[in-house]
């Protein structure tokens, strides 16, 4: 493994990415860990752009931090009064996480060793054409389109349920 | 188009940019740095130190040094704006503003700013001490970010992003972070208040703003921005805002929408100083406070910037092949026309209830833009390329749309309201 700037800074992104994903498992305090979800979303975002993935890291961002991020920390602040919650886990949530977290490890460690060549896409200067117009046409003119409409109905669904939730009843 | 060339093709050539802005392509000064220390620098360093030198640390110089440019400059135009906020708001409220620090008060904020930062700097000892200080620097480092993918001339921009549009986009949604950090580590009922209704009004104008960017990228078919500018180089009328009249309409959904999206009156209820004294920002003090209110004021610009990338021509100019309103002094006269109408609606218009403010969002903007995308979609249909015909029958229905809408509001407003019963 060569030393090269790009790798330094895939190492740092990486470091940074799982650094905090430990860090929100570990923190007490809620709205830190949420905080440091952010930070790893952002790591996330920088490692697709390492994969010259441009417009995959701006919607990363632009959905998890802007987004959903923004209704978490909402969420907490409106809900809880105390930050500094005790979590309690039982045995039986213990036994249950640990099965599918050694499940998700096989998973990925399987993958990881069925790749056959790791290179770094930056290291040798060549340049992907930029993917935007190329998602556009797979979602929209291609084999998605089904599953992407399927997706948004979904969504429809779940707005249409949320607002029907949060409407106050009308008494005649 | 190109008859529009034609049309003033005797005119004297006045470009007024070339002269005094050379062109920096900053793409040239990367490959530059990178020559420098492939054939300079490395002949010269002893071999074992050479095998292992990254080339790659010039790019990163390089980068360092244009981010500096934008930190060491970008924080002038608050001590601008502020100044002309301030005079503006004088004038019309029939006063002077500042008179006393230097020649009709030109270096008042200078003076302010030095105050600020010989000030204490108070961190509340109740609240999150970590959160509290780091806020300011999300805020800060978002709002300059968003300035690196704006083009404010030919080559003068930092980088040609493929997803220019979509890239500050996302950086500015994150400024709610920030926003929300503020909020919840100063421990105070007043900055969690605001930080909530920060939140909760920059997450909804997102969409109308969103929506109506849409519209034009739907126009050019690309998210770059220099793509964007570029396809508005043919005079006043192949500006985006007049090339159909659904455009037209995004243009005022996006700019009042920005002006929520930055927090300014009427849309100032996340620091309504007769609510909720200064809101997310009321426990800074000194240099922590400057920073939000630079962020502010560089949020102010930029959003002003990017409103006339889109709609306004960039750093085209108005006329085809001549440099009225064009290159870097006509994008920066452009941009400080928008901001000088934000200051404009800051004081003279009141402030919004929560209520009406996410009813005008909800009910009507986001409406109003789905309308828009879809007008667009049929009218990129109809007309497959921009031609004389397609601007100047954009043209009409966005001039009999005024017309017949300053008469029904004409007639609405001549309507006395009914007396109340008392």
């Amino acid at each position: 493994m060569d030393f090269t700037l790009t790798n330094f800074i895939f190492y740092g992104f990486a470091l940074m990415t799982v650094g905090s994903a430990l860090l929100v498992v570990t923190v007490r305090n809620i709205v830190h860990a949420a905080f440091s979800l952010m930070v790893t979303l952002f790591g996330v975002a920088g490692l697709y752009v390492f994969l010259q993935a441009d417009f995959l890291a701006a919607t990363q961002v632009i959905v998890y931090v802007g987004g959903i991020l923004v209704l978490i920390l909402f969420g907490v602040m409106m809900t809880s009064g105390r930050l500094e919650m005790r979590i309690h886990i039982e045995r039986g949530q213990l036994l249950l996480g640990g099965v599918v977290a050694l499940a998700l490890l096989t998973l990925l460690l399987t993958v990881i060793a069925n790749t056959p060549a790791w290179k770094n896409l930056t290291d040798d200067g060549t340049e992907l054409p930029p993917t935007t117009e190329k998602i556009g046409e797979l979602i929209l003119n291609g084999p998605f389109l089904l599953p992407f409409e399927v997706v948004s109905v979904l969504l429809l669904v779940a707005l249409i349920g949320a607002a029907l939730i949060s409407r106050k009843e009308v008494r005649d | 188009m190109s008859d529009f060339r034609a049309m003033f093709a005797g005119f004297p050539n006045f470009n007024v940019s070339e002269g005094f802005f050379p062109n920096i392509n900053l793409q040239e000064k990367l490959n530059w740095a990178e020559e420098f220390i492939q054939n300079v620098l490395i002949p010269r360093l002893p071999e074992a130190v050479a095998a292992h030198f990254p080339v790659e640390l010039g790019t990163v110089l390089v980068m360092f040094a244009c981010a500096g440019i934008f930190v060491g400059v970008v924080p002038l135009l608050p001590l601008v704006l502020v100044l002309a906020e301030r005079k503006v708001a004088a004038r019309f409220q029939n006063r002077t503003g500042p008179m006393r620090v230097g020649p009709w008060g030109t270096l008042q904020t200078l003076a302010d700013g030095i105050k600020l930062i010989f000030k204490e700097d108070f961190i509340p000892p109740q609240g999150d001490k970590l959160l509290f200080l780091l806020a300011p620097y999300i805020i800060f480092a978002c709002s300059f970010a968003v300035f690196a993918a704006i083009p404010f001339g030919e080559n003068i921009l930092v980088s040609p992003f493929n997803i220019g549009i979509f890239y500050i986009m996302a950086i500015s949604s994150v400024i709610v972070m920030g926003v929300i950090m503020a909020g919840w580590s100063s421990n105070s009922k007043w900055s969690l208040l605001g930080s909530l209704r920060s939140a909760a009004q920059i997450v909804s104008y997102e969409i109308p703003l969103g929506l109506s960017i849409l519209t034009v990228v739907m126009l050019v078919e690309s998210l770059s921005m220099v793509d964007i500018v570029e396809s508005q180089s043919n005079g006043v009328f192949s500006w985006l805002i007049f090339r159909s009249p659904f455009t037209f309409i995004a243009f005022f959904i996006f700019f009042i929408s920005a002006i929520a999206e930055v927090n300014r009156t009427p849309f100032d209820l996340p620091e309504a100083e007769s609510e909720i004294v200064a809101g997310f920002h009321t426990e800074y003090s000194g240099m922590r406070f400057a920073l939000f209110f630079i962020a502010e004021y560089a949020n102010m610009f930029a959003v002003s910037a990017i409103a006339v990338t889109l709609f306004l021509g960039g750093w085209q100019g108005a006329l085809p092949g001549y440099d009225i309103l064009g290159g870097m002094p006509g994008f920066v006269i452009k941009t400080l026309a928008l901001v000088f109408l934000m200051m404009w609606l800051r004081w003279t218009l009141p402030r919004l209830r929560v209520d009406q403010l996410m009813n005008l969002c909800w009910k009507y903007f986001i409406p109003i833009a789905f309308f828009n995308i879809l007008g667009t979609g049929i009218w990129g249909l109809i007309f497959e390329e921009d031609s004389v015909w397609s601007i100047g029958i954009s043209c009409a229905i966005i001039y009999i749309g005024l017309i017949s809408a300053y008469m029904i509001a004409g007639r609405v407003m001549a309507q006395k309201p009914e007396p109340q019963p008392s």
